[in-house]
């Protein structure tokens, strides 16, 4: 059964975990503050691509602004933290203390309100059949920002500013470990096997006696828990939460996450969220060094928005040439819950 | 014997097209029934109409003393009727024990949270579910395709892995929409073997759709043919077989014995 499964992925977090903190010690110094950030920023891909992998390919729904399930998150667990309780940030060398477990708790109510708004959205849109969902999490993710830069009291347009940086290396890899090990559960379970039929065929599934509605919403609040998470890590990790954080290119990057992985692979969520955050951010960079054109009186100059187009054209590309994602269906070991007997 | 299944009055239009009137029938506990007719003289609708997918526009359907007229599919499947599609619906994706272990899925007693956890209930339960599915697997002789995802088998397997995942929801009336679709003449006799033991072991009623006469006359204890909606004529397969109206309509005139 499962008995050398959970320890073998702790092992390997705890591996990856040991190996990034030693070598961005100050006396090591090998990944600087820069590249910390980097790879901090993949983790919370990892959350926000791989809960949106389970209701794109593990439910077979098609939502489009888990942004938006990010952006509850990261402002709700932001104004508790910076407008409510005025938390000072922490010392960079303490590992615990109670403002960091009190910060702990705001990215999970952070969730839970996320998993609130996803019910009020999944319920209506989840019963029907077909793309409604794809429309109406489309348009939540434009409305959601809307309000968010309506709102003085958490900055409106200025988006909410002076959040303290508590999102450590440590506990982002604890967050990551928690949703992938949840995730992982619920495949392997009765419930998650209710919401793998529905991807394969809704009406089968239904008349093997799976209360699909209840399985789509289930699935997608559990997805909108999770972004929250993810939402809440990064207000924390970039010190503010601004409404075009969370507006529909991000939301369409974490979707071409999920496609370039692969449908249904919490794996190929993982890598595609390393790959992809680190090649924006290569590109960010490379950007730079590209001279500025000029073409007669016009002048071209690439700028950083041009790594969108990449993405674009990334995507085109795996719909031609591989459809299936980096990892199709299959998923790594760690993530296998083996039930042979 | 008690009336299992009862239709009553039964009428289904897609517009202004009448694919079902005024059907009314009875199906005793423990028979094998057979549903037989033209194309398109609307059995599969008469399925869907008795497993919930349409709501009829008259009449009552009563299963087991109960009215069921108008339920959710998924609440009916829990009440004891299953069924299996004329065109396979496969979960293709996933393994053979997994198709059969959804099936099992609604009589789990694990909640979200002890399954996430793993808790050793949860875990005792899992067992549990596991071994009935094998059993079933083995029932069909699937055993050595267990493993394997469900679209790489060859047809005539997944027709068994269908009525298997019926058979896992613990129904007390199975639907069988041409069962025997595809099939080459020995795995249909091994068919109507298995249809017997679905009867005889796990007292089980069975209501089929069928073309083939073959299979009919040999397994099915009542028959009933329809013809656009209406029914021609109703009882012992034997005697069915020869009712002129019969011939004409579905048999086609002569062609009896085909």
């Amino acid at each position: 059964m499962d008995k050398f499964n959970l320890p073998r992925l702790l092992i390997t977090t705890v591996a990856f975990w040991l190996i990034v903190t030693l070598l961005s010690l100050d006396s090591v110094n090998i990944l600087n503050g820069y590249v910390l950030v980097v790879i901090e920023r993949c983790l919370i891909f990892v959350i926000l691509a791989s809960s949106l992998n389970l209701v794109n390919g593990i439910i077979g729904q098609f939502s489009m602004g888990h942004m938006g399930f990010a952006a509850v998150g990261a402002y709700v667990s932001g104004t508790i933290t910076t407008l409510w309780l005025k938390l000072p940030p922490p010392d960079p060398g303490v590992w615990i203390s109670f403002p960091i477990l009190i910060f702990m708790g705001a990215i999970i109510v952070g969730g839970v309100f996320a998993a609130g708004v996803g019910l009020l959205i999944g319920f209506p849109s989840l019963r029907l059949k077909g793309d409604y969902l794809a429309i109406v999490t489309l348009g939540f993710g434009e409305i959601i920002r809307t309000i968010l830069n309506n709102i003085d009291y958490v900055g409106g347009p200025r988006g909410l500013l002076g959040i303290p940086k508590f999102s450590s290396f440590t506990i982002i890899c604890l967050f990551a470990l928690l949703v992938i090990v949840l995730l992982r559960n619920l495949v392997h379970c009765s419930h998650g096997r209710a919401m793998l039929s529905i991807r394969e065929n809704e009406l089968a599934s239904e008349l093997c006696g799976v209360d699909t509605t209840r399985y789509k919403v289930m699935g997608f609040v559990i997805g909108a828990f999770c972004a929250g998470i993810g939402g809440g890590l990064l207000a924390h990790l970039l010190t503010l939460a601004h409404p075009t954080q969370f507006g529909f290119m991000p939301s369409a990057l974490v979707l071409i996450m999920v496609y370039a992985g692969g449908m249904g692979s919490i794996t190929g969520s993982i890598v595609a969220a390393f790959t992809l955050t680190i090649l924006s951010e290569g590109l960010r960079s490379a950007i730079d060094y590209i001279p500025v054109f000029k073409i007669g009186a016009m002048t071209i100059r690439i700028g950083t928005e041009w790594v969108m187009v990449v993405y674009a054209v990334l995507l085109i590309l795996i719909m031609l040439y591989r459809t299936e994602g980096i990892m199709g269906m299959r998923e790594a070991k760690l993530l296998i819950i083996e039930d042979k007997q | 014997m008690s009336k299992l299944l009862s239709v009553q009055g039964m009428s289904h239009y897609f517009g202004g097209l009448k694919a079902v009137s005024d059907f009314t029938f009875d199906v005793p506990e423990g028979v094998i029934y057979g549903l037989i007719g033209p194309n398109g003289s609307g059995k599969t609708t008469t399925f869907n109409l008795i497993t919930g997918i349409y709501t009829p526009t008259q009449g009552r359907i009563y299963f087991d003393g109960k009215e069921i007229t108008g339920r959710k599919p998924f609440r009916i499947v829990q009440g004891g009727i299953a069924r299996t599609f004329q065109n396979l619906r496969i979960f293709g994706n996933l393994t053979v024990l997994d198709n059969i272990r959804v099936a099992r899925h609604y009589s789990v007693k694990s909640g979200l949270f002890s399954s996430l956890c793993r808790l050793p209930r949860f875990k005792q339960e899992e067992r549990e579910v596991r071994e009935e599915a094998m059993r079933l697997i083995r029932l069909m002789n699937l055993e050595t395709r267990a493993h394997d995802q469900a679209k790489n088998l060859p047809y005539g397997d997944l027709r068994r892995l269908e009525i298997a995942r019926a058979m896992a929801t613990k129904p007390r009336l199975v639907l069988l929409d041409e069962p025997a679709a595809g099939m080459n003449p020995r795995e249909t006799e091994n068919l109507m073997a298995l249809i017997r033991r679905v009867r005889d072991e796990f007292k089980i009623t069975v209501l089929l759709i069928e073309h083939h006469m073959k299979l009919v006359m040999n397994v099915c204890e009542r028959v009933k043919v329809i013809d656009f909606g209406e029914t021609i004529a109703e009882g012992d397969p034997r005697i069915v077989a020869n009712d002129p109206k019969v011939l004409e309509a579905y048999l086609g005139r002569g062609g009896a014995g085909c």
